[in-house]
């Protein structure tokens, strides 16, 4: 525990804090609606997709409680686009900062990242929300729910470790990561129930994280029906199961590496 | 591989000094067009890496050492490295060469008021500041009513931030500043912000600093004050120490390497931008901006507009503190031209730089026609082989 009473000294604990309650401050400041914001942008995106594929073009597929399926789905990517994109550009934001006082660069990209959670945390109250409207009966397997999110808040980490970092020096990222988020909101199973689509793609498809905890989080939180896939159900008691979590352990390793590799020169490359 | 710098964070009590650097060198790797982008790195990549990049090296080969309780001056032109220096010695920037090795907690207001958000409140940036000093939130709370009484701003500190004067930011950033309890305290250029009444805060500050026997590095270009209250100094220039020693002998040094340079830039007098014309010269009439101690400085000025009954010619420090300022009205002289006026006065002034402020005037000083509200610098430098003693000016005086 050494390490860590080092790195979560009291010192940074309070800067920390102090970081996320500056950020909270700033980013709704100005508007009429404020905080509330952050759970109405995720339920008003919701309310144009379910009407769209749940009432229009019925890409659920017959499966029960599709509505709570679809904003899971919405709720989870939120999380992992917010946090990346947002981490992205906070060293470069926090230039100020950087350049004149030498506090643990890490701690930037962390308070950006607590930040998402603290939405996730707002937004995952109101997926209970809809589950009690619903209907939805409470599974045992919602205790997976809590390992999942560690998992993809961990892989979300790594990736905006690396992309922090990295952004300094090239500034094109930003557009890049954009596009890259663009064409994730497609190809991972969001709008539509996976059943739809052939089984050899939906192996493919689980083998990305996001995808992976996505259904995951379905499975135990909103329904055990047959036609929603998870990794598990696809590959049956194959190895490959295994590939996302290594996709997540070496993702983060390599973020942390390359943001420790990198943090000496940010001061100087800004 | 090449060798490279390294920083230490030591806490050893025993030890007397509290900072080592040992060979230091800093290079910066300046792109002679910035890249950016992933295209701009392709592009150099296929090109063979760095060619588009120039080496700089800003600090060479520097050692040196401060003792624990020094108050210890670093001086030098801008661009010397000092800010570089400072910056290291912080743990901002990682040396390129060489050891340092800093013997305790050291703060590091490299600025006053680092991390201040225009759009927070007064308050609110008392903790985010607090909390970037090392402070815990409920150790901010018992501090905050004697950081804002003592910035003297109670009444706006539920405004935000981008209401507040410059003035206001400066005291409130400094109020905080003060608080930290670090072994080492870092202070760079605290001095060239804020007004009179703002750096005798400042200095009683240092007083207090002195008299705790803290260690503090203080970067200035004011001599007076390396004079005043360091008990070592160093003066950089073009990245190598040039003279490390009592701070009377860097002070001087420094003024005279700064009078050298003034002397080889060729004086042109900026009268075009003034509302009148005005020329300082030395007591042969030769133009110049630099005066040793007790010379005579010769002010000519001649102006264009009619009706002009009277003038003013006031003597200020660089920083603004008001020295001196006759008119020709309180002194009752009546102007011999219309259009054109001479003054002299011997400048028994302390070394450091002066600016005049001139005006023209009507029936009486309240009645200013034209204003100069900054007009030509001059230095005055001192020669110590003839006693020293402290302040703006001499003054008679005798001890019984």
């Amino acid at each position: 525990m050494g390490l860590f009473n080092r790195v979560f000294s009291k010192k940074n604990r309070a800067l920390l804090a102090e970081l996320v309650r500056t950020d909270f401050k700033l980013r709704y400041q100005g508007s009429v609606l404020g905080y509330a914001w952050s759970v109405l942008r995720p339920l008003l995106l919701f309310g144009i997709l379910y009407v769209i594929f749940a009432l229009v073009i019925k890409s659920g597929d017959g499966i029960p409680h599709f509505p709570v399926y679809l904003l899971l789905g919405i709720v989870l990517w939120t999380f992992f686009t917010d946090m990346t994109s947002q981490s992205l550009g906070s060293i470069v934001g926090r230039g100020d900062l950087i350049r004149k006082i030498s506090i643990p660069r890490w701690i930037i990209v962390f308070s950006s990242s607590i930040l998402a959670l603290i939405n996730l945390g707002l937004n995952m109250i109101v997926v209970a929300i809809v589950m009690l409207i619903n209907g939805v009966p409470l599974m045992q397997t919602i205790v997976f729910i809590p390992l999942l999110l560690i998992e993809l808040y961990i892989f979300a980490l790594g990736i905006s470790l690396f992309l922090s970092a990295a952004f300094v020096k090239f500034r094109d990222l930003g557009f890049i990561w954009e596009v890259i988020v663009q064409m994730g909101f497609y190809l991972t199973p969001i709008l539509y129930a996976m059943s739809i689509i052939p089984v050899r793609f939906q192996k493919l498809q689980l083998l990305n994280p996001v995808a992976q905890v996505m259904q995951d989080a379905r499975y135990s939180l909103v329904s055990h029906h047959e036609k929603v896939v998870t990794i598990w159900r696809v590959f049956g008691g194959d190895w490959y199961v295994l590939i996302p979590f290594v996709i997540v352990a070496i993702t983060f390793v390599v973020g942390l590496m390359y943001f420790r590799n990198q943090q000496d020169s940010f001061a100087e490359n800004l | 591989m090449k060798d490279t710098g390294k920083r230490l964070q030591a806490e050893d009590s025993d030890s007397s000094v509290a900072i080592k650097v040992e060979h230091v060198s800093k290079t910066f790797r300046l792109p002679h067009n910035r890249q950016n982008s992933l295209k701009g790195s392709f592009i150099n990549l296929f090109r063979g890496g760095d060619r588009t990049f120039e080496k700089q090296e800003v600090l060479k080969n520097v050692s040196f050492e401060i003792k624990k309780g020094e108050f210890f001056g670093i001086v030098g032109r801008n661009g010397s490295g000092k800010s570089t220096l400072l910056k290291m010695l912080a743990g901002i920037y990682k040396p390129t060469k060489g050891m340092i090795t800093v013997n305790g907690s050291l703060t590091p207001f490299i600025e006053l008021g680092v991390g201040f958000n225009p759009e927070l409140t007064g308050r609110e940036n008392v903790y985010l500041n607090g909390a970037l000093l090392g402070f815990s939130r409920p150790e901010i709370d018992a501090m905050y009513d004697d950081i804002v009484a003592f910035s003297e701003i109670e009444r706006f500190m539920d405004q935000r931030l981008k209401n507040y004067s410059s003035g206001m930011q400066v005291r409130l950033a400094f109020s905080i500043a003060i608080r930290a309890r670090s072994d080492i305290l870092v202070l760079d250029e605290v001095l060239a912000v804020g007004d009179e009444a703002f750096q005798r805060k400042c200095f009683s500050y240092f007083d207090r600093l002195k008299r705790e026997k803290r260690t503090v590095i203080l970067v200035t270009h004011d001599m007076s004050t390396v004079e005043r209250f360091c008990t070592k100094a160093m003066f950089i220039e073009e990245g190598k120490i040039l003279l490390e020693g009592k701070p009377h002998l860097v002070a001087a040094a420094y003024s005279r390497s700064n009078d050298k340079t003034d002397e080889s830039t060729s004086y042109q007098s900026p009268k075009q931008q003034y509302p009148f014309d005005i020329w300082v010269r030395d007591s042969a009439g030769k133009e110049t901006k630099s005066f040793a101690y007790g010379n005579k400085m010769v002010v000519e000025l001649s102006w264009k507009k009619p009706d002009v009954r009277h003038i003013g010619l006031a003597i200020f420090r660089a920083n603004g503190e008001y020295v001196f300022g006759p008119n020709t009205y309180q002194d009752s002289y009546s102007l011999k031209d219309s259009n054109k006026a001479t003054y002299t006065v011997d400048l028994n002034l302390n070394e450091g730089e002066y600016f005049l402020k001139a005006a023209t005037m009507g029936e009486n000083d309240n009645n200013i026609i034209e204003f100069i509200e900054e007009g030509p610098h001059f230095k005055v430098t001192r020669d110590y082989d003839s006693g020293r003693w402290g302040g703006v000016t001499k003054l008679d005086h005798e001890w019984l």
